[in-house]
């Protein structure tokens, strides 16, 4: 530990609380935390576009509106910033476990004392209104699990068994909230997959699951019989082209099988399976105009929404769809209607455009952390953001199927807000502290 | 582990590739595809139709005929309309509760954000009542519209209803732009003008949220056109005389059609039995339109315009003289003997000169004027001469404007019949009947069919000397009250206005002497020309006609009198010409002796022989 401490810039720098934070503040990274408030800042202005009415005007600070709570969140989550800063970093990585094994606690109290609204059993009412989401807070716990996992000495990768353990660490917390019938939330660990991806997992199963993943579409788009022999002449003709593949004959056919097997299975369980809603969410991604008004609606009306907007949108708070309340939960899920009515595509592609540039910032961040912690946890951030904001907008604009889940910094919630907070700064915070870390 | 570090740009790639997609899937919603705009409009921007008010008619001195009255509604919203006291609403209204329950029912299954009629139409009274106590009863308001009323209750044939347009009509691209519900004129002028009468529409676009919530006007009203109100039209009918018209006929089934025959301008238009316009207008149009169309008497029958079928009888003796005379073929001093053998006849002097045959309906001398006219001997065959001269004759009739629509400004006319040699033909083979066969018509019986308005229009045409104009029932349309210019033509008749003078002398002779001295109006100076006829009628009791215009020096009206099962005209239809003439020439009447016998109605009790 004293080796670190000594050479700094030249200057020989002792451990003082004071000079702990300076340090702090020359290597934080100060790109990230200005993303991070653009996104807050323009999230909380279509906040008040989306519930703003035109014949009932509320101050945009008003706390009977969802603007002005929103504030509050916004205030608090500085608060937690503050904290996580000041706060020794390697607590994050000491502490993990502790930290998740009170997540899971917490998922599981939940479960068993919450009262469902709208079948929901994942909201914990701590009193005067206040309500928490606990899932929320599974996400940075388990990335902490998950990179410490990964992090450990002793881990081999190709150990059946450490392999059991880390799927285990990422999926017991959406198996509970699969129960508490959020399966939006659950969806997100799957998002792991990239992290693992990136710290050695083969590259097989990223290929397969991409696969499964288009087959899966393809089978709701196509009739089957279409599909197998498409894919029958593409298998076919890979095989005769490539002579590696020719070699081994009968492991392609026998995959050849397993894709029609996984084409029927697929067909079984979207019209077997998967409960009524659930059916009409996949059904609405595919065909939303088969039914309008019913299952098709959100859809729909979000398009609308976005699609009126034009070039340069209708302008901030003269949007008619997302006012007068066409769109759905305008100031939560289907936020990013109201940036797509009021601003345009220009509005939309800024938007986005400041998602990717802080999604390739974290990469950055994350690729320059000496320990695979650091790294791992970056990872984890990135793409857990990335699936919020692949499936979020996706599904506004018809790509995704209707998953309940926010859009990260800009969606109106504190559960959510704190939750995407407390995970980006804690990589922050570690970040800062990296030059401190030693490389393993 | 250093290879894994490549991996970094694949996750990054994934990362743009997906934004990439969607800036592309956006450019492709937003900015190519224009339907989602399309779709957001109809979504949040409802237009509101403006109804105009539909144009007011006047008669032709300005005395009001059709106006639009206000009406009430009493409206609901059941989301406002809650904890209210049904049982004080129905008491203000006196209605049973179970309908205020019913009502409230109907309009929450409607919709409970949006208005629907709780109580339609009220009266001043209930009016007077509910408005001082809405203020008890949140959610409900009263709705003002406008109604057709007619202060009047006269000319209900001539200016017909409105009604909501018919699922068949809104399929019919000529009612583009109507919606269901609209109003449109079904029949009379309100049919024949619906297009001046109705106005311009306007349309107020406002906003609505996802419930139909109204959300005030879309860009301040930027977009919105306002109603443009129907033009008032200026009728030709003297409603004063209209009116006494009416009050002769009440009780009788028939027609009075009087013409300016200057001007063609219908004076009156009446067809009886008749009926008050109001009912069709109020909460049991439905009911009342079914009891009209089903009455035994015809009521809804517009027998001026459609009544086409019964023979004109004698007066169309007049017809056949004046083309006689066009011919050459008699001189206002031939004479013929009444010959009983040839055709019946009553007493009177005989031999009789053209005057005297006029004067006294002498059937033989028309029966035998005719034969000269029909066989001119154009061909040695008398078959082929037959023909020849029925088909000249024809061609002459024709001009005096029967056997076709006259093309008066109210929907339904009919043409009549006027005999034909191809009609002929047709029952009895070509060249195979003669002028034995078709002699009934010299004295307008037989193959004719002529309207009481093709009747009034030939009296128009003596009157003139020899012309129509096409008779009409609006003088002006708009304010700047401008006459119509197609009804300014004159069409001329084959036959020139020398010959007319005798007829027109004979006409005077009827009145004075003749079978129509009920109609004479010699006391007050005033010469009145006329004829009367008797159309046979093999159902029952025939039907009076009596045809007049005066003064004989200046012709102010021309008249024709329908009187079903009236028998003789001079008894029946000749007084209610004496007194229309009268009342309309003097505006009062004082041959009272008429009025009280056409009152009594006793004509109809005269034994038919």
């Amino acid at each position: 530990m004293a080796v670190e401490q000594k050479v700094l810039g030249g200057k020989i720098v002792k451990p003082s609380s004071r000079r702990n934070s300076r340090r702090i503040s020359q290597h934080i990274d100060w790109l990230t935390i200005l993303l991070y408030f653009l996104l807050v800042a323009l999230g909380w202005m279509n906040i008040y576009a989306a519930v703003y009415s035109p014949d009932n005007v509320v101050n945009i600070f008003s706390f009977d509106i969802n603007s002005g709570k929103q504030l509050v969140w916004i205030g608090t989550s500085v608060i937690l910033i503050l904290v996580l800063m000041v706060v020794d970093y390697k607590v994050y990585e000491h502490l993990a476990y502790p930290i998740y094994g009170a997540v899971i606690l917490l998922l599981l109290f939940t479960l068993a004392v919450a009262t469902p609204i709208a079948g929901s059993r994942s909201w914990l009412d701590l009193g005067g209104g206040v309500r928490l989401q606990p899932a929320e807070l599974a996400k940075f716990a388990t990335a902490l699990a998950v990179s410490k996992f990964l992090s450990s000495v002793n881990l081999r990768q190709q150990n059946m068994k450490d392999q059991m353990i880390l799927a285990a660490i990422t999926f017991l917390p959406p198996a509970i909230i699969v129960l508490q019938n959020e399966t939006g939330s659950a969806l997100v660990f799957g998002a792991f997959i990239l992290a693992f991806f990136r710290e050695g997992m083969s590259p097989f199963i990223l290929i397969v699951g991409g696969a499964a993943a288009f087959i899966f579409i393809m089978t709701l788009l196509v009739p089957k019989l279409y599909l197998i022999i498409g894919i029958f002449i593409l298998m076919g003709l890979a095989t005769w082209l490539d002579y590696r593949l020719m070699r081994r004959f009968k492991t392609m056919i026998a995959l050849f099988l397993l894709v029609v097997g996984m084409i029927f299975s697929v067909d079984y369980f979207v019209n077997n399976i998967l409960q009524p809603h659930q059916q009409n969410r996949i059904k609405a991604l595919i065909n939303p105009e088969a039914d309008p008004l019913g299952f098709g609606w959100n859809v729909t009306q979000s398009k609308i929404a976005i699609g009126s907007g034009g070039f340069w949108g209708k302008g901030f708070l003269e949007g008619t769809q997302t006012k007068f309340d066409f769109v759905p939960e305008q100031s939560t899920d289907f936020i990013f209607c109201t940036i797509g009515e009021e601003h345009g595509w220009v509005g939309s592609s800024i938007l986005i455009a400041l998602f990717m540039l802080l999604l390739i910032r974290i990469i950055a961040v994350a690729e320059r952390q000496k320990s695979v912690f650091g790294r791992t946890y970056g990872y984890c951030v990135a793409s857990i953001i990335f699936f919020h904001f692949l499936v979020n907008v996706g599904m506004t604009i018809g790509l995704a199927p209707v998953v309940g889940i926010p859009l990260p910094f800009f969606s109106y919630g504190g559960s959510s807000l704190w939750s995407f907070t407390i995970l980006l700064f804690i990589l922050l915070a570690i970040d800062a502290n990296r030059s401190q870390d030693l490389s393993r | 582990m250093n290879y894994l570090e490549n991996r970094k740009y694949i996750i990054q790639v994934i990362f743009l590739i997906v934004g990439i997609v969607f800036i592309v899937r956006l450019f492709y919603i937003q900015v190519l595809d224009s339907s989602y705009k399309q779709a957001a409009e109809t979504n949040a921007i409802k237009p509101v139709i403006q109804y105009p008010f539909r144009g007011l008619i006047y008669d032709r001195d300005g005395q009001l005929l059709v106006q639009n009255t206000p009406v009430y509604d009493l409206m609901i919203i059941p989301k406002e309309a809650k904890q209210i006291d049904t049982l004080r609403l129905c008491e203000l209204l006196n209605i049973p509760i179970e309908q205020a329950r019913e009502q409230i029912k109907k309009a929450k299954a409607f919709s409970y954000v949006q208005p629907s009629i709780f109580y339609q139409k009220l009266s001043n009274q209930e009016l007077a009542h509910v408005q001082d106590n809405l203020i008890d009863f949140p959610g409900f308001y009263i709705n003002a519209r406008t109604a057709r009323g007619y202060p009047h209750q006269s000319l209900s044939h001539a200016l017909g209803y409105i009604a909501e347009i018919s699922p068949k009509q809104l399929e019919d691209t000529t009612f583009k732009g109507y919606r269901p519900g609209d109003y449109i004129g079904k029949s009379g002028i309100e049919q024949e003008y619906e297009k001046y009468l109705m106005g311009k529409r306007g349309v107020k676009y406002k906003m609505v949220n996802v419930r139909g919530v109204d959300k005030g006007s879309f860009k301040d009203g930027a977009y919105d056109t306002l109603s443009i109100a129907g033009e008032n039209m200026v009728s030709t009918i003297d409603l004063d005389l209209q009116a006494y018209g009416e009050h002769l006929m009440n009780g009788a089934k028939g027609s009075i059609v009087a013409i300016e025959p200057a001007t063609g301008e219908i004076l009156a238009y009446i067809s009886a039995p008749f009926y008050d316009p109001n009912l069709f207008t109020g909460k049991d149009y439905g009911k009342n339109y079914m009891a009209l169309l089903q009455d035994p008497d015809k009521t809804m029958f517009n027998r001026p315009i459609m009544a086409d079928r019964n023979p004109p009888g004698s007066i169309f003796k007049l017809v056949q003289a004046l083309i006689a005379l066009e011919d050459g073929v008699i001189t206002p001093n031939t004479t013929f003997a009444c010959n009983k053998s040839l055709v019946n006849c009553h007493q009177h002097p005989s031999p009789l000169d053209l005057y005297g045959a006029v004067q006294h309906s002498c059937n033989p001398w028309f029966f035998q004027a005719y034969k000269a006219l029909i066989n001119q001997g154009k061909s040695k065959n008398t078959f082929t001469d037959t023909s020849i001269g029925l088909k000249d004759w024809r061609e002459q009739v024709l001009t005096f404007g029967f056997g076709q629509k006259l093309g008066i400004d109210i929907p339904g006319e009919k043409t009549g019949i006027i005999a034909s040699p191809a009609l002929y033909d047709k029952v009895y083979g070509q060249n195979r009947w003669k002028y034995s066969t078709i002699y009934s018509l010299s004295i307008g019986q037989g193959e004719l069919g002529v309207t009481p308005l093709q009747m009034a229009n030939f009296m128009a045409i003596i009157a003139n000397k020899g012309y129509y104009v096409t008779p009409h029932i609006i003088r002006s349309i708009g304010e700047n009250g401008k006459p119509l210019r197609e009804n300014q033509e004159r069409h001329y008749t084959s036959v020139k206005p020398q010959h007319f003078e005798p007829i027109i002398e004979g006409m005077a002779e009827v009145v004075r002497a003749g079978t129509a001295r009920r109609a004479n109006l010699a006391k007050v100076g005033i010469t009145v020309c006329g004829k009367t006829g008797t159309a046979q009628n093999p159902q029952g009791p025939d039907h009076a006609v009596f045809v007049a215009f005066a003064p004989k020096e200046n012709p102010k009206i021309a008249i024709a009198v329908y009187v079903e099962h009236g028998k003789w005209g001079g008894q029946s239809a000749a007084p209610i010409a004496g007194l229309m003439i009268e009342k309309y020439l003097t505006d009062t009447v004082t041959i009272k002796e008429q009025e009280k016998w056409v009152l009594s109605r006793e004509y109809l009790n005269i034994k038919s022989n």
